[in-house]
């Protein structure tokens, strides 16, 4: 026996350790629970090290910037190409400076003014593995931080705390597979949740079809899902596909647009109102003006006389009414409940009928109350 | 040791000898290799593909030519990997145990200090790797990930050239024998 495992001494212990992992993938897979232990002490022992090479990472490039290469532009000071050559990389360090010192103005900005009690953290490190969508904080439980709070930064969401160590956090980014959050949308109100999809783009799901959901309309955290307060920035709507049940919608998210270094974690989340506005610091698309015609007339947008208000069927007919009440004296939303309402047949002023329309044939406009094609009064029908 | 003809088994004891490193290599450089995956790719996101953990275990399980070895470095450099990732804690670890232990496996029968052996043994531990790891994925954990084969071919050549500029850098930290 001692023989035969001397010889397959090897391959036993290749069996053995196999089958060790296997229980305790099993096992985690099984009750869902994480084996902390372990994890504690590989980011105990790695993430101070990343601390330490970010430190002398941001020494060293300071060092090198503010001692070596002084030196070396003073040598280098007689001659011009190296001037010029000094210059353009000051002025690139300086631009790198001016772009950091921005984010961290925006970054304090926001927290100042967010009524939700925040902690400012750095990602120190991206998730293990090439399909890694996880990133740590130098931010842990020493420091407030707790598993399932929320991660933003002033342009949006950007994830979730998953595990919460002594000086580092772990973050399940929002373009994860496994990431879920209950969003709305800004015109529209429509709920949906949120998921990642391993890609820079994510989907939202559960929108149903006869929702109204349009590419462009900003979507917000809608406090569902109890760990993003409501009225967080997510990210743009790129996509919307009919589908049945469910509409397919894709975001573009905005909270990672300008990079991944600070963020803030939400200790203490306050719901907020949907802005009725995106958000200030996002760019707006404006096209061009269309180019000038001289040969074509100038377009009257839906047949409509002169003076009238440009705008909806809705916008022309509010305007029509209001001016009908206003020349029978009457102020709409004033009435008791079966008083008698205006004359919509009467017109306080004359408009002229589109040529080569017929009187009434107003398409799927909401009509007034029905009146008298036979005879109609002085002043002529109203066409809305 | 240097490669000394154009043969590639193993013909004598001598060409058979186990490499020997300090303790502090063998502690230090898998964790630089990890501290490598999770840190660099903040700066150079490029360099993402680069399976640094992977190539360690690679290479110090052909050098030192012992099965149980390999398989113990494999073992916790992947359970290292798993605690720095979502995935359950072993996924990885199984994965880079195999590795481990075969690598050692063919150290035993082949002169692994030839570079074109060590590339071409590095690109197919790389394909090996992402594949049991896509096959496991889907067998126990129930995910569907992609494989694309192409993309994998081409990371694993890349792994691969990577991998020999790295070995031979490790090799100035053998101990002398």
């Amino acid at each position: 026996m001692e023989s035969f495992l001397n010889r397959y001494r090897s391959i036993t212990v290749l069996l053995l350790v196999i089958f060790a992992q296997l229980v305790l993938v099993a096992f985690q897979v099984k009750t869902d629970r994480d084996v902390r232990m372990i994890r504690v002490w590989t980011v105990t022992a790695v993430t101070p090290v990343a601390r330490i090479v970010e430190a002398l990472r941001g020494g060293s490039t300071g060092f090198l910037r503010n001692y070596i290469l002084l030196h070396d532009a003073h040598q280098e000071n007689l001659r011009l190409q190296a001037e010029l050559g000094r210059l353009k990389m000051a002025n690139n360090d300086l631009k790198n400076e001016l772009s950091m010192a921005d984010r961290a103005k925006a970054l304090e900005v926001f927290q100042s003014h967010t009524p939700s009690k925040t902690v400012a953290a750095t990602v120190i490190g991206i998730g293990a593995g090439t399909n890694s969508k996880m990133v740590f904080v130098d931010r842990g439980t020493v420091s407030g931080v707790e598993r399932g709070m929320a991660v933003v930064t002033p342009d949006g969401i950007v994830g979730k705390v998953i595990t919460a160590y002594p000086t580092a956090s772990a973050v399940l980014l929002i373009t994860d597979p496994d990431f879920a959050a209950g969003v709305v949308s800004q015109k529209g109100q429509v709920h949906g949740t949120l998921k990642g999809q391993g890609t820079p783009i994510c989907r939202v799901d559960y929108v149903p079809f006869e929702e109204k959901v349009e590419p462009g309309e900003w979507l917000y955290t809608s406090g569902d899902d109890r760990i993003f307060p409501r009225g967080f920035p997510v990210g743009v709507v790129k996509v919307v596909r009919s589908a049945q049940p469910f509409k397919e919608v894709l975001v573009d998210p905005s909270g990672m647009a300008g990079g991944l270094e600070d963020v803030l974690i939400l200790v203490e989340g306050v719901h907020q109102a949907i802005p009725d506005t995106p958000p200030a610091n996002q760019a707006i698309f404006i096209g061009p003006p269309p180019p000038a015609d001289a040969t074509k007339p100038p377009v009257n947008p839906g047949n409509a006389p002169p003076g009238t208000p440009v705008g909806t069927e809705a916008d022309k007919l509010r305007t029509q009414y209001k001016d009908i009440g206003d020349a029978q004296g009457h102020k709409f939303g004033e009435g008791v409940p079966g008083s008698k309402p205006p004359d919509f047949n009467l017109r306080p002023g004359p408009v002229s009928t589109p040529a080569g329309q017929p009187a009434g044939a107003g398409g799927r406009a909401p009509a007034p109350p029905p009146a008298s094609k036979s005879a109609p009064p002085p002043g002529g029908a109203l066409h809305p | 040791m240097s490669y000394s003809g154009g043969h590639i088994l193993i013909g004598s004891q001598r060409e058979g000898q186990i490499s020997r490193f300090p303790a502090w290599v063998m502690l230090v450089v898998p964790l630089a290799a990890i501290l490598f995956q999770v840190y660099v790719p903040l700066f150079f996101e490029f360099l993402s593909f680069l399976e640094m953990p992977l190539l360690v275990v690679v290479y110090f399980a052909l050098m030192r030519r012992s099965q149980i070895g390999g398989l113990m470095v494999g073992a916790l450099v992947g359970l290292a990997q798993d605690s720095l990732s979502k995935n359950p804690l072993g996924m990885l670890g199984i994965v880079n145990t195999l590795v481990g232990y075969f690598a050692a496996s063919v150290g035993l029968r082949l002169d692994v200090d030839h570079p074109l052996i060590r590339m071409l043994l590095t690109f197919f531990f790389f394909l090996f790797h992402q594949l049991f790891y896509w096959l496991m994925a889907r067998a126990l954990l129930g995910q569907q990930l992609a494989f694309e084969i192409q993309r994998t071919l081409v990371l694993g050549l890349l792994n691969a050239v990577v991998g020999v500029a790295l070995f031979h850098f490790l090799d100035k930290l053998r101990k002398a024998t």
